[in-house]
């Protein structure tokens, strides 16, 4: 006998969230995952321990991490100020940070690249201390932090909205400095939402190609990216290539997130 | 113990606390009562060092605690919605206090263990450390925060609606018991109350605050006696305000027998009127039984003299029924010049 839930609709969301996943996710991902093997086992292998290969997926995911811990900090400070402080322009600053959503990459690229070119605004000062930033593996990583910053920004604010200053007042009156209460209080309770929003960013990050190719400068073994690499195979109809390297990194990419899903998971235990 | 004179504070353009003058004896257990906006969470934060008053002195056993930030004050604070650490399991957050300390005042671990058996023990809540705040009922937690405040040993004890969330039932369970606990740690205790019956039952005196000022400062049957002016009188004792004349040392009202007063200008006046001040009989009167009503506490009887409804007490033996006639005598009234705002408090 079917037991009765107080929660209606279980059948058909389960069955919906399936048809979903599997049309939109799986169907498209098992593509990527049978193509590859008409090249044999071994030429698969070949293909993704090119040297050339494995410089762009270290890059690539490298990169990604770099700027997804860049964006932990500096995340965690925008939404503080958000969420903390009333002040003229809140609003405007607030709306501020969904825009590298909204842009398209292409632009935000282009932008990134004139500002930190050796004769850009930013570029030159930099020049001038001996920083090259465009077409290094250092602009790449700028251009995904841009990206990321979002992420960190949106997954951190709800939470630390929802904690309110009471708990660091409490943790104040208990007589706690204010470095003990970030510490004890404030960063364990945003730690899971940390972890998400470093994830998510760096997810992003891994996929990102519009922002970075302009200031990334592409030079093979030195500034060029994964998804590039992928791009340029496909350009020679090397769609096996293409889809092996994609292979690659949906299984890095995969192995990464799991491995966040478990340090989320220790972070957030007995919480309830 | 606490003094606190001439405290002002504002917020934009609003006073928040205006001129608070207010000294608590070693050993009280005091109630700030007042409606919300009154200033009275202000007040409390401010003796916390939760919030910086703009002028003025607090001092706590002679010292000045002007330049002593929260974290230094020593002072057992409950919040009114806990504020709890949610991430931490009960023991942790009972530990908190003891465990930030500097290490060379800090309890070793065995010590803090026992200490907050003890105080989960003093809170009625033993084996409960392992649970998490999400776990537990409000009274619990609220028990929860309270040990977490007594953890640091304190001597004054700052409660911010410490009920204010409670069913009506383990509100009055903890309201003796805290009573209870208060007397038996030898604290000195202010907490903030915007329920009257709270403040009159509990307490040792009471400060009613109104407009960022304290107006009045008294045990509960001193307030209850002779309210300092119209405000007072209209928000305690469940007392209704009734227009009046006063003329030759009496009170005359327009459908209720007059009654003596004392002190009171002649001309317009207001009365307020509490059940226990009005007498009603059975027989022919200007009033009439509008409700009648048994509960726990005997009979609960509204009479409508005039235009107004009234709250009094039947004589002895009487049944009343709705609708029939009676007679009222008022036995008291504390009567006040009108002016506006009269009634507010």
């Amino acid at each position: 006998m079917r037991r009765r839930a107080a929660l209606p609709g279980f059948g058909l969301a389960l069955g919906v969230t399936w048809l979903w996943l599997g049309l939109i996710v799986l169907v498209p991902l098992s593509a990527l995952v049978l193509r590859p093997w008409e090249l044999g086992l071994a030429g698969v292998w070949a293909s993704v321990t090119e040297p050339r290969v494995l410089a762009a997926l270290r890059l690539s995911f490298g990169a990604a991490l770099v700027a997804a811990l860049v964006d932990l900090p500096l995340g965690l400070l925008v939404a503080w100020v958000v969420v903390r402080y009333r002040f003229p322009g809140r609003r405007v600053l607030d709306a501020a940070i969904d825009l590298p959503f909204a842009l398209p990459t292409a632009v935000a690229g282009l932008a990134l690249t004139a500002l930190y070119a050796p004769n850009g605004w930013l570029g030159a000062p930099l020049a001038a201390m001996g920083v090259t930033v465009a077409f290094t593996p250092v602009g790449v990583a700028v251009a995904l932090a841009f990206v990321g910053l979002p992420f960190v920004v949106r997954m951190v604010e709800p939470v630390l909205r929802d904690l309110g200053p009471e708990a660091e007042e409490a943790a104040a009156v208990l007589g706690a400095t204010r470095w003990q209460a970030w510490r004890r209080v404030v960063l364990p309770a945003l730690g899971p939402a940390l972890v998400s929003g470093v994830a998510l960013a760096f997810a992003r990050a891994v996929g990102e190609y519009g922002s970075v190719i302009f200031i990334a400068g592409n030079r093979p073994m030195e500034s060029e990216i994964a998804p590039l690499l992928i791009v340029a195979r496909l350009e020679q109809y090397d769609y096996a290539g293409a889809a092996a390297l994609g292979l690659a990194m949906l299984l890095l990419s995969f192995a990464c997130l799991l491995v966040f899903a478990a340090m989320q998971r220790r972070l957030r235990r007995g919480m309830a | 113990m606490i003094e606190v004179t001439g405290l002002h504070l504002r917020y934009g353009g609003v006073a928040a606390l205006d001129g608070v003058e207010l000294a608590l004896r070693p050993g009280e257990f005091v109630a700030l009562l007042g409606a919300s906006g009154s200033g009275k969470t202000t007040l409390l934060r401010s003796l916390a060092g939760l919030e910086f008053p703009d002028a003025g002195q607090v001092r706590i056993d002679g010292r000045d605690m002007a330049q002593v930030p929260a974290r230094e004050r020593g002072i057992g604070f409950v919040f009114q919605n806990y504020a709890l650490f949610r991430h931490m399991t009960v023991f942790e957050n009972i530990a908190f206090g003891l465990r930030i300390k500097p290490r060379r005042l800090r309890p070793g671990r065995a010590e803090i263990g026992r200490r907050v058996e003890e105080l989960l023990a003093l809170v009625r809540l033993p084996g409960m450390g392992g649970r998490y705040p999400d776990q537990l009922s409000g009274g619990q937690r609220q028990r929860v925060a309270l040990a977490r405040a007594l953890a640091i040993e304190p001597r004054v004890l700052l409660l911010d609606e410490p009920f204010g969330a409670l069913d009506a039932k383990v509100r009055k369970e903890l309201r003796h018991w805290l009573r209870g606990l208060h007397d038996r740690l030898g604290l000195t205790s202010l907490f903030v109350t915007h329920d009257q019956d709270e403040a009159l039952e509990l307490a040792d005196r009471v400060a009613v605050m109104r407009d960022g000022r304290v107006v009045q400062f008294d045990t509960p049957e001193a307030l209850l006696a002779a309210p300092a002016d119209a405000g007072v009188a209209g928000f305690l004792g469940d007392a209704v305000p009734v227009e009046c004349e006063v003329r030759g040392g009496q009170a005359w009202f327009a459908a209720l027998p007059p009654v003596a007063v004392e002190g009171v200008a002649e001309g317009k006046g207001i009365a307020f009127l509490r059940p226990v001040d009005l007498l009603a009989e059975p027989g022919a009167g200007e009033a009439r039984v509008a409700a009648a009503r048994r509960d726990g506490r005997g009979v609960r009887l509204t009479v409508e003299a005039g235009e107004v409804l009234l709250e009094a007490v039947p004589s002895p033996g009487w049944v009343p029924q709705r609708g029939e006639a009676c007679r009222v005598t008022v036995v008291a009234a504390r009567v006040f010049p009108r002016q506006d705002g009269a009634g507010r408090a």
